[in-house]
């Protein structure tokens, strides 16, 4: 597969592209220039390195939208065995923006919920950008409700840029299904491992998000808000995107610093879409890893857990005077 | 709206010539009638001439709710921390400041104990007017410790929410406070408690997408704007005209979310009489 390249990993293409060329003309040529090879070679390391060691928020959120990132149902391909999907809501649709099914990790029977986006225009129009209805969230909640019925594991891939803002939406009430999965996954009695795999956009990407374990590709972003939106509310100002993008600490390194996430999983250098194979390698033997943990965990600590995690989430100042109400139990005692 | 139809004491576009001292007369939205301030806060912020809710601050919303001196208010000093250094067009802080200032407000929330016709219920109540009322870390808290006491002593919570949605400043903490109160929830609710969640205008973005939605029973206030995307998002992306109503109390009513609609006067009684059916207090042994 020819990579794509972005605005700033030209550099490195054309070095390739120098390097290919040299390497065409030596052919059927007898002359010895493989210092010059290998000094192109060299350079073109370096310059990788340089760049992917220094990428700023906004260079990481354009690897995750890469159109040739792997998706879910690629990794459902290439980690994963035996994908069996499970189509519709019971309720109104099948959404194929948000999908679901039965798969095996490695011998691991689990239930998979994901985002899947569209590869092309007219896939894209099927999947309508990974932007789900209320009836993906729905029939998520369905099948995690199955996967609690025959104690399977749930792994959820989190990969959209938002859940979509239509009237239809609205209509049938896409954030009360959003909300229920929050509330139902907190109480899940099944062990559920999230991966960000691509975009994690607000509560679109929290509506299939609460796990015991949440972990998120090395390049992948996560956000209360998209970097377009957040620069057109907090600038009035669209352009600011970059600015938002590092404003918003959107990326899997910041949010494991916060302990907002559990685990960063490693990508191929310069992003998964350079090596599909490696990178789903990578998130099945992450996967398997925290499946392999919580499975020995006891039903009723993994709950007590989840709860506690997500409980510790927020950050704010308890009042330091005196008086009945400020000794963080409040008025409460 | 006809032109001819204009009620008693509208002056209409004449109000700026009139140069109406700030702060003493304010023209309803709605209706276009001149209201005096005290007129309209002696009638719980609804226009008499055509029943417009105003917003109204969260102090005075329980003052209207609860019986009088019975709200315990629970960790009135707690603040919000600038986690991420958040520097917009305006730094996090300044806007922080600048709302507290304003509001008298710690932050959006406000909550504890109180009582409804004597029965005890847990209270959180979010104000549109600190920051557009958003779910941040603060309020995330003091909903949560609301639900989670209400479980601990066995009482409904109600939540009165008016609020633009989760509170972008505060980013990723911001989002995690709509698991984090939905996942109290799961716990208020299976110890078969009630949630009354109360939708005022307006309630959208994170905060209808987590608690607000998941009330035993939803109620809002009339024609007030309920939805997760906003109408400009939702045009700009679909290219389609909204339909009539699109996201009021009313349109969710009939589309099947809203439980009822009840008049902000009509509030405590209502409130009141649901928790009545849902809810038998412990009696003394
Ligand atoms: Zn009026």
């Amino acid at each position: 597969m020819n990579v794509i390249p972005l605005d700033f990993e030209k550099p490195i293409a054309e070095l390739a592209k120098k390097l290919d060329d040299l390497k065409r003309h030596l052919r059927g040529h007898d002359i010895d220039l493989d210092p010059e090879v290998r000094r192109i070679a060299a350079h073109i390391e370096k310059t990788k390195r340089l760049t992917y060691s220094n990428l700023d928020p906004w260079q990481r959120v354009q690897i995750a939208r890469h159109p040739q990132r792997p998706y879910a149902l690629d990794y459902l391909r290439l980690a994963f065995t035996d994908f069996v999907e499970l189509h519709g809501d019971r309720l109104y649709a099948d959404d194929r923006a948000l999908i679901g099914g039965l798969a095996t990790l490695q011998g691991t029977r689990c239930v998979v919920v994901a985002h899947q986006k569209g590869r092309d225009t007219k896939e894209n129009i099927q999947r309508n950008f990974g932007c789900a209805h209320p009836e993906g969230y729905r029939k998520a909640m369905r099948l995690m409700r199955m996967a609690e019925k025959f104690d399977l594991p749930v792994v959820s891939l989190i990969d959209t840029p938002g859940a979509y803002p239509g009237i239809g939406a609205e209509e049938r009430h896409v954030a009360e299904a959003i909300a229920v999965n929050l509330r139902e996954m907190m109480v899940l009695k099944v062990p559920v491992v999230a991966v960000v795999i691509g975009e994690g956009g607000s509560g679109g990407a929290l509506g299939i998000g609460v796990a015991d374990r949440a972990l998120m590709l090395e390049y992948s972003w996560y956000s209360v808000i998209s970097p377009e939106g957040g620069a057109a509310i907090l600038w009035k100002n669209g352009s600011q995107r970059a600015a938002a993008a590092d404003a918003l600490k959107m990326g899997a390194k910041e949010l494991k610093e916060f302990a907002l996430v559990d685990q960063v999983v490693p990508e191929p250098l310069g992003g998964a879409h350079h090596d599909h194979a490696a990178a789903a390698m990578n998130l099945r033997t992450a996967i398997l890893a925290n499946l392999a943990e919580l499975a020995t965990v006891p039903m009723k600590e993994l709950l007590a857990a989840r709860y506690r995690k997500y409980r510790a989430f927020g950050r704010y100042a308890e009042g330091t005077g005196g008086g009945a109400s400020q000794d963080g139990t409040g008025g409460l005692v | 709206m006809p032109i001819f139809r204009k009620p008693a004491f509208n002056i209409g576009g004449n109000a700026k010539k009139l140069q109406i001292p700030a702060g003493t007369f304010q023209a309803c939205p709605s209706c276009s009638a001149v209201l005096h301030q005290i007129e309209l806060e002696q009638n719980q912020r609804v226009c008499p001439h055509c029943e417009h809710h105003f917003l109204i601050g969260s102090r005075d919303r329980l003052g209207h709710l609860l019986d009088p001196g019975s709200f315990q208010e629970a960790d009135a000093d707690m603040e919000a921390v600038d986690v991420l250094n958040f520097r917009a067009a305006k730094s996090y802080k300044d806007s922080l400041a600048e709302y507290q200032k304003k509001t008298g407000l710690k932050d959006s929330a406000i909550g504890g104990l109180g009582r409804i016709e004597g029965k005890e219920v847990s209270v959180a109540v979010l104000d549109f007017a600190f920051l557009g009322g958003t779910l941040g870390s603060v309020a995330g808290e003091k909903i949560t410790r609301c639900i989670e006491a209400a479980t601990e002593r066995g009482i409904p919570v109600i939540v009165i929410s008016a609020a633009g949605g989760a509170r972008l400043h505060e980013g990723m903490f911001a989002l995690m406070q709509m698991a984090k109160t939905s996942g109290a929830l799961a716990y208020h609710s299976a110890a078969r408690l009630p949630f009354i969640s109360v939708l005022t205008n307006p309630t959208t973005g994170g905060v209808i997408a987590s608690f607000a939605s998941l009330g035993d029973i939803i109620v809002a206030e009339p024609k007030a704007m309920i939805g997760f995307a906003g109408p400009r998002v939702i045009k700009e992306t679909t290219h389609q005209d909204l339909p009539p109503g699109f996201q009021t109390a009313e349109f969710l009513e009939a589309h099947g979310l809203v439980d009822m609609i009840v008049h902000r006067k009509k509030m405590r009684a209502t409130l009141s009489n649901l928790l009545g059916y849902l809810h038998q207090e412990k009696r003394a042994a």
